[in-house]
């Protein structure tokens, strides 16, 4: 008993403060059922049913044509998000197709974060020549349209996940850079640091111990957005044709093959994969919404309710 | 020998104003040849108005400054020449309290990992007797009710005072007193200062005291420093200055002094700007006795009587002379 309260404590402290933020509340429901959605219709490796973790789920196979499915057939109780050109459920693929967006924004913010956080540290307490060297190359990477750097970055590499990872996580680094880096030049100059100093402590435990740790809650407000913000960027490299080859699942490539059928009246093969983009990158910026609330507690005060 | 030894200390910032960043440095002289001494034991006071340059000197002589000049000895070894283990050491041996405890104890850290932190920095093992020692000097007690809470769960004077025993952990020599009741209320103000008192006493432990308060240097000093715009104007026992003050500064810090009894001197205009100072006697501007032969040399130290010196004209000789 003892040891359960202690083991679950700090996930009670985090239900505690997600009680009093509804925006956390509904953001962390949508990510969570988007997760699970992810997980349990997502890749299995398995050749005969490829696509999720029982038989029955999706309904149909999303990357196969079936000759007895009807051709851009409107949503019915057989096919509740209707059928596309290549005589596929809309459906299946619909709910197969999250888990790319999910992997690729992870995966990504996860290096960025980590490189430019790592960088930024470094940046703003160093100072001087290497921190003028090191801002300027953020900062002409930054000045580059994110969508046409993490572009060229593919089309340097292979279109396919693992370096649509990495382009997106090369254009994410600077945001990372220039957040910690603004968090370490004012912690610096905070008297708890010179103490440090005073105490005699290598200039490497200064940085990882007293001035870290105190940049996190500012990465974490930030990570969020940018989750939120990294779905788009795979939805739309994917909707260029940069994502996953074909035929696999991927909300954006759907998208970018049903609005040629847009003007014919076949509303209903951007419909649901546009609306699923747009919950799942809402769900993170609430998230990033409620978490900033938490962490600045003058924004929170501004709130009504 | 004294324990801490400071001669012609000078401390200078380098001042950027856009582009002349670029062409040439120029130096801001915040400390201008401060000499003193503090012998073993005892306390000496540095006392003046803010941006006078008291905290610069504190600053300077741990060694925590770039651009110093001077000497500053510490059990005869020039402690801005040390380096590696030799620095180290001297850091064991000497420690800081700082002004601000909302400021000076890192808010992600508990007590325990605050005050044992220099434990850790200096590889001694053993921590749990020190930690709970030096929280009880500090007048943490019981130390085990403070030892697991964050800074912003404590008042402003235990604060104060978690930032003492993480001074005192290492058995420190020298303690550097960066205006440390200064942000605290009065009635807090009365405990840390009989604690320090009291710590002195017990752990036989020479203080560096800067204020702006002379009450607080009258309570706590053995000798005090008075200074003005980078320059020590007058220094001695601290009776002896505090009660019979001779240069025109000190004079009329005291006289606004609360109970002082003494004629109100209020000084007009500003302390001038530090990067431009005033020709001669740096004080001759706001100074009410001032005189023609004040602008035109800064005045040289006097010795009244052994130990109480003061850099004024007046002193040097009573009336100008035709």
């Amino acid at each position: 008993m003892q040891i359960a309260r202690f083991l679950f404590y700090p996930i009670f402290v985090l239900l505690g403060s997600v009680r009093r933020q509804r925006l956390l509340q509904v953001g962390l429901a949508i990510v969570v059922a988007h997760i699970l959605m992810a997980f349990i219709c997502g890749p299995t490796g398995n050749k005969d049913d490829p696509y999720g973790l029982t038989r029955w789920i999706p309904p149909y196979n999303p990357t196969k044509s079936y000759p007895e499915i009807p051709r851009l057939a409107p949503p019915s109780a057989a096919h509740w998000m209707g059928t596309d050109h290549l005589q596929r459920d809309v459906f299946s693929r619909v709910i197969s197709g999250g888990w790319a967006p999910i992997v690729v924004a992870f995966s990504s913010i996860a290096i960025s974060l980590t490189i430019g956080s790592i960088l930024g540290w470094i940046s703003g307490f160093a100072g001087g020549l290497l921190d003028r060297v090191l801002s300027l190359s953020m900062d002409a990477i930054y000045s580059f349209p994110s969508m046409i750097l993490a572009i060229a970055l593919v089309a340097v590499m292979q279109p396919g996940l693992v370096p649509m990872i990495m382009a997106i996580a090369v254009v994410y680094i600077p945001t990372y850079f220039r957040v910690t880096r603004a968090e370490v030049l004012q912690i610096r100059e905070q008297t708890f640091v010179e103490a440090a100093h005073a105490v005699g402590a290598p200039w490497w435990r200064v940085l990882l111990r007293h001035i870290a740790p105190n940049t996190v809650n500012a990465i974490m407000a930030v990570s969020s957005f940018n989750i939120a913000d990294a779905i788009l960027t795979e939805a739309a490299m994917s909707f260029l044709g940069y994502g996953l080859p074909p035929p696999a699942p991927d909300w954006g490539f759907d998208i970018q093959n049903g609005q040629r059928f847009l003007q014919s009246g076949y509303w209903w093969l951007i419909t649901f994969p546009g609306l699923m983009i747009l919950s799942l990158s809402l769900g993170f910026g609430l998230i990033g919404e409620g978490i900033s609330d938490l962490v600045n507690p003058k924004r929170r005060r501004k709130k009504v309710g | 020998m004294a324990l801490l030894e400071v001669k012609g200390l000078t401390v200078s910032y380098p001042v950027a104003v856009g582009l002349s960043a670029f062409i040439s440095r120029r130096f801001l002289v915040a400390v201008d040849r401060v000499s003193f001494s503090l012998p073993e034991g005892r306390t000496l006071a540095l006392v003046g108005e803010s941006g006078c340059g008291k905290s610069s000197t504190g600053l300077a002589v741990l060694g925590l400054l770039e651009h110093v000049g001077g000497e500053v000895l510490f059990r005869g070894k020039d402690v801005l020449r040390l380096r590696g283990k030799a620095l180290k050491e001297f850091r064991r041996r000497a420690q800081i309290v700082f002004q601000d405890p909302y400021e000076s104890l890192n808010p992600k850290m508990k007590v325990r990992a605050i005050v044992g932190e220099p434990l850790r920095i200096h590889g001694i093992r053993g921590d749990e007797g020190r930690l709970r020692r030096a929280l009880d000097l500090a007048g943490l007690s019981p130390p085990d009710y403070f030892l697991e809470k964050y800074p912003h769960e404590l008042s402003g004077g235990e604060r104060q005072r978690v930032a003492i025993a993480a001074a005192l952990i290492l058995d420190p020599e020298l303690l550097v007193l960066d205006e440390p009741v200064s942000n605290l209320d009065v009635s807090i103000k009365a405990g840390i200062m009989n604690l320090l008192r009291d710590l002195q006493e017990e752990l036989k432990l020479s203080y560096l005291f800067i204020t702006h308060d002379l009450a607080d240097s009258f309570f706590l000093s053995h000798e005090v420093a008075v200074m003005y715009l980078g320059v020590t104007v007058e220094q001695g026992e601290t009776e002896e200055v505090l009660l019979h003050p001779v240069h025109p500064y000190t004079k009329a810090l005291l006289s606004v002094a609360p109970g002082s009894g003494r004629e109100k001197v209020i000084l007009s205009g500003d302390v001038p700007d530090p990067l431009h100072p005033p020709p001669g006697c740096r004080f001759h501007p706001r100074c009410p006795a001032a005189e023609k032969r004040c602008v035109e040399a800064p005045p040289g130290e006097v010795e009244l009587s052994p130990g109480h010196s003061v850099r004024c004209v007046k002193a040097e000789s009573p009336r100008e002379e035709p």
